[in-house]
């Protein structure tokens, strides 16, 4: 029973995983740049879900629409702004340039809204949910739901819009996609406001239960490289799947053996998986 | 239908293309032949805007259509089926048919099209659930035209469309290049093939290291002693 729990709540907080990591692996998918400043549009989430709650007492659940709405513009207009001069760019030029972004915005969530520890208390999501002899906290279980129903939607853009098919044709051959009429810096633009809004979205549901601060991105951005390996470079099922893994791993692994060694543990996984797999679970070969 | 005028293009510092001048007339089939590396390819793509001229202008219909990027000629009636079919492979027959609609506005008449395409090609009703990298290589150059044919072109640019075919659907992908062009599409045809390119073609153009070298009617130049030389070994 207990273990059961333990894989569940791993299980929940995989999914949450998943959700930054889709965004992440979307952006890498269409555009073959690896966003280092993805953690920070995480991070941004959480910060726009504390200050709707600190200055209009607003619950970050129920501006989460709005979140998602102001992350995609954060995303979006950063690829017009700084991401479409650095398309062509050697990959050394673009690495450094996402980690820049990711120490600017860092740097100014500190300036501005300083480096303290932020928490959003009294929201609606407290306390606990029970079934069948198991018990989860009700903002786990929300922010989990909430990551479905999120790549869900992801998921359902690209398979069954017209914009979707769109950018998965960008994605897998650009001058093709250029024949059919697509504009590949729109489909750019949109890659980075949905991968960004994911992030966003992932940060709103977090930031009732995480501390809030302008590092925070770090803590998820390493498992969400993780992930988009894992479940293969650009592959949104693949990292879908692989955030649920992770989770239960490393909440499993944390309570059989020790919660110092998780991090060895999800790792040890990864280098399994990209030494049998290179191409990821779920990747193109 | 198409002019162009002193087209000079080139890949990187080399010209590749140097100078052509074409006229395409609504309706008719021109084709452009020479050898591997005369240019004809490069020719197509700058027309269809995937590079850029260096000198000359590109006309569509008396418009000047040299400066836009490859997306914005689509929807003025012009369609690339480039060389080697560049279709997308993990996506089903169905939704690469769809994105070849992309720009239109039309969107009622969209499945319309679709049906048509589909009795054009017959094959591919059958395939339209697979994916587009399972087809054999003559059902992709179906899909390849197919799909080009689904932005409701005026003008359809072919490049190579013999390529990576089986011999025997060689036949049947010329005779269905005629069968488009009878339903009024203007047709620039590129091939290596010569004497398949010329027997269908209205008129035809030499291409040699990227200058025009000879031009004439299909029959023409299917008699004219350098092409029979040059291409057809005789």
């Amino acid at each position: 029973m207990l273990l059961l729990q333990t894989i569940l709540s791993g299980v929940l907080i995989g999914l949450v995983y998943a959700l930054v990591a889709v965004g992440l692996t979307l952006i890498f998918g269409v555009m073959d740049i690896v966003n280092f400043a993805h953690g920070e549009f995480l991070m941004l989430g959480m910060y726009a879900s504390f200050w709707g709650f600190a200055l209009w007492k607003l619950d970050p659940l129920f501006t989460l629409p709005l979140t998602a709405l102001l992350l995609f513009g954060v995303g979006a207009a950063l690829y017009r702004v700084v991401i479409r001069r650095i398309t062509d760019a050697p990959m050394l030029s673009q690495i450094f340039t996402t980690f820049g972004l990711m120490i600017l915005f860092r740097g100014l969530a500190q300036y501005f809204w300083s480096p303290d520890f932020r928490s959003v208390e009294g929201s609606v999501l407290t306390g606990k949910v029970a079934f069948a002899g198991l018990q989860f906290g009700l903002p786990q279980v929300v922010a989990a739901l909430g990551a479905v129903a999120t790549s869900g939607a992801v998921w359902w853009f690209l398979r069954s819009t017209r914009l979707g098919a769109a950018l998965e044709a960008t994605a897998a051959d650009k001058e093709a996609a250029a024949l059919m009429g697509i504009d590949a810096q729109k489909m750019f633009a949109l890659a980075w406001g949905l991968g960004a809004a994911c992030a966003g979205v992932a940060g709103a549901l977090l930031s009732t239960t995480f501390p809030i601060f302008p590092e925070v991105g770090a803590s998820f951005i390493l498992f969400a490289f993780v992930l988009v390996a894992l479940g293969g470079f650009g592959s949104v099922a693949g990292a879908f799947w692989a955030g649920i893994l992770v989770g239960v791993v490393e909440v499993v692994g944390g309570f059989l053996w020790d919660p110092a060694y998780k991090l060895v543990l999800v790792l040890s996984l990864y280098l399994l998986v990209v030494w049998l797999r290179p191409q990821g679970l779920m990747g193109k070969a | 239908m198409l002019q162009v005028r002193d087209l000079r293009v080139c890949h990187g510092r080399v010209p590749a293309v140097h100078d052509v001048s074409l006229s395409l007339a609504a309706g008719e089939i021109l084709a452009v032949v020479g050898a591997n590396g005369a240019g004809k390819s490069t020719l197509l793509r700058a027309i269809a805007g995937l590079m850029r001229a260096e000198a000359g202008t590109i006309e569509l219909e008396g418009r000047d259509i040299g400066g836009l990027p490859a997306h914005q000629r689509v929807p003025l009636g012009l369609a690339l089926v480039p060389e080697g079919r560049h279709l997308f492979p993990r996506l089903t027959v169905q939704r690469n048919l769809e994105l070849g609609a992309f720009t239109r506005r039309d969107r009622g008449e969209v499945a319309a099209s679709l049906e048509a395409a589909l009795e054009t090609f017959p094959i591919l009703r059958e395939r339209r659930a697979q994916l587009a990298g399972t087809l054999s290589g003559g059902e992709q150059q179906m899909l390849a035209i197919a799909r080009g044919l689904m932005s409701k072109p005026r003008l359809l640019l072919l490049d190579e469309p013999s390529w990576g075919v089986a011999p025997i659907v060689v036949s049947r992908i010329f005779e269905t290049i005629q069968a488009v062009n009878r339903t009024g599409v203007a047709i620039l045809l590129v091939e290596q093939n010569v004497k398949r390119a010329l027997s269908v073609a209205h008129r035809a153009a030499v291409i040699q290291t990227g200058r025009v070298v000879a031009e004439g009617t299909g029959a023409e130049l299917l008699r004219s002693d350098l092409v029979r030389r040059a291409y057809l070994g005789m």
